[in-house]
């Protein structure tokens, strides 16, 4: 296995996702597996030279002037929220005590 | 006219019987509505059906008709759009329960401009959860089916839109291609679709899966209505800064170009183990009818084939764990308890290849390779002007078939993944059958060659007739 069963833990952590423990398993074995296939393939490729590429039309660093255009009213926004209250979301305290 | 007839008209026919007033779009909207009624209990192609807001702008499109008023390509059309694009006050789930709920506040681009002509809108579409998967399958609501024969997927992860095409049950449909979504079910479900250059189509208001790879394109019937889509929805969108500014081309009047003398590449690497004989047979014959109509057949190669897959399955995850990030159940959808299982392994995978100590092992090397793809092409399309392949190894596979092995669905994106990561457009067209199940050519062209591509698989078409052929749906 490449993975560990602690990894997969800590991966699922930072991830926000919380697995049971017949998932934690799963994916242990097929992330493994998966991972294992692909970079036994991606190993055999020489890329000491190759650069990276993420954009593939040569568009680099798009801006567009920083004018005020209409958008969305609060109500809009806000429609779809969970839990809202005086034109605000309510989410989970994110500072400490 | 009778409502078997009129479910079986192209986009192009059903606009000039409505410019004529052969037939007004409410007869037309009530034909699909009652199709619907008829078959979608079994094709099971639509999570959302909106008759209401479909009847309402049939009947305001009749008014414009009477009025004599000037009609737009799409005015009055019925149409079908895969539910990961958001429509304003219509709900979106991207078959997800996530999203089961969510009302969107806004209209994608693409929808819009349809909407703007006053496309009959008669629901939203069947797919992967949140567009991960090859079959359909991984859907949180339901399984689509495949309208050649029930027992087997449409694939996907359009596959609602394929089905609803083929089923007669739509005249169109809005997809989204990351891999191969909109080509792989449109060759399992023997229809027409199209993939366009990345940048080329607004992705705004599409929900994000990989975005680096995502690209919007219509499935339609035949190659002429792809055309017809494609010149609406084309072009630059201030709201999405990855489409370029590049004029588009007339699609429609270059579609009868001759192409004799044109240069068709066939890469050696698709014609290999793993396909299976019968479909390259049919692919074969398919590329020796190219060749009557005056194209030059070469054989050519892109080294790189057998790494796109891999290298797509690093990339993709790493996107999606990003994109994901953003359902956090506070400002819309529900907790992340409800992603599906495919949407979990995926995110998993993806926090993992680009967690510490692991971004370059994985994800750099991925994003070096792809580099190697895309140059694969360019080098390519120095010798010939497009090129033609198989869409998929095989045809469309059954229900609960590779569910339950990842890795081997991966696979199903061999012929179709390499034109993402390398940006280029590619259309599925319609070339044929093994034991009954329809198969479907590849074309590839070079950036920004949509007319291109259209107009060999327009060529193509004309000189056979597998896109007439339909499903008796039993």
């Amino acid at each position: 296995m490449i993975l560990s069963k602690a990894e997969v833990e800590h991966v699922a952590k930072l991830a926000q996702l919380k697995l049971k423990d017949e998932e934690v398993e799963r994916y242990l074995k097929q992330l493994s597996e998966i991972i294992d296939y692909n970079m036994s393939l991606l190993g055999q490729v020489k890329t000491d030279d190759v650069d990276p590429t993420a954009q593939v039309t040569g568009l680099e660093t798009v801006v567009r002037e920083d004018e005020p255009r209409p958008s969305l009213s609060q109500e809009e926004v806000l429609k779809n929220a969970s839990q809202k209250e005086n034109g605000y979301f309510i989410t989970k305290a994110v500072l400490g005590e | 006219m009778i409502d078997s007839v009129l479910v079986n008209l192209t986009v192009r026919e059903s606009r000039e019987l409505l410019k004529n007033k052969k037939i007004s779009s409410t007869e037309l909207t009530k034909a699909f509505l009652a199709r619907i009624k008829a078959v979608d209990e079994k094709v099971k192609a639509f999570v959302t059906l909106t008759p209401e807001v479909a009847l309402e702008q049939a009947k305001t499109v009749d008014k414009f008709i009477q009025e004599g008023q000037e009609l737009g390509t799409f005015s009055g059309i019925p149409g079908v759009i895969k539910d990961v694009f958001v429509t304003s006050g219509v709900r979106t789930t991207a078959s997800s329960r996530i999203l089961e709920n969510f009302e969107p506040p806004y209209s994608a681009t693409a929808v819009e401009k349809l909407l703007d002509q006053r496309m009959v809108l008669l629901g939203k579409a069947n797919c992967d959860e949140f567009a991960m998967g090859a079959s359909t399958e991984n859907s949180a609501f339901f399984k689509t089916r495949n309208p050649w024969n029930l027992d087997y997927v449409p694939g996907g992860s359009s596959g609602g839109s394929a089905a609803a095409v083929a089923a007669s049950e739509a005249l169109f449909s809005i997809a989204s291609d990351t891999g191969g979504s909109v080509r792989q079910p449109a060759s399992f479900c023997g229809v027409v679709g199209l993939k366009p250059t990345y940048g080329r189509v607004s992705r705004y208001g599409l929900i994000a899966m990989a975005s680096s790879l995502d690209t919007v394109g219509p499935i339609t019937k035949n190659v002429f209505d792809s055309a017809l889509v494609l010149q609406l929805i084309a072009g630059f969108d201030p709201n999405d800064s990855t489409t370029v500014s590049k004029e588009v081309p007339d699609y429609v009047s270059t579609l009868t170009k001759p192409i004799k003398n044109l240069k068709v590449g066939l890469p050696k690497e698709y014609f290999v183990k793993g396909i299976d004989p019968k479909v390259e047979k049919v692919v074969s014959s398919a590329i020796d009818k190219l060749a009557q109509l005056g194209a030059k057949i070469i054989e050519v190669s892109l080294p790189h084939t057998q790494y796109a897959v891999p290298t797509y399955y690093i990339i993709v995850p790493s996107e999606v764990s990003s994109n994901m990030a953003r359902y956090d159940g506070i400002r819309f959808g529900q907790k992340r308890d409800k992603f599906g299982d495919e949407v979990k392994r995926r995110i998993m995978l993806g926090t993992y290849a680009l967690s510490s100590g692991y971004y370059e092992a994985y994800y750099l090397k991925a994003a070096k390779v792809r580099t190697l793809i895309k140059k694969d092409f360019e080098e390519v399309f120095k010798k010939v002007d497009v090129l033609a392949t198989p869409t998929t190894p095989t045809t469309a596979f059954k229900l609960g078939e590779k569910i339950e092995d990842p890795l081997t669905m991966y696979l199903s994106d061999v012929f179709t993944s390499p034109a993402n990561l390398a940006g280029v457009p590619a259309i599925s067209v319609p070339c044929g059958f093994v034991d009954h199940l329809p198969v479907g050519l590849q074309i590839i062209g070079p950036h920004f060659e949509e007319e291109r591509i259209l107009n060999l698989a327009y060529q193509y078409e004309q000189a056979t007739d597998w896109s007439k052929v339909k499903p008796d749906i039993k």
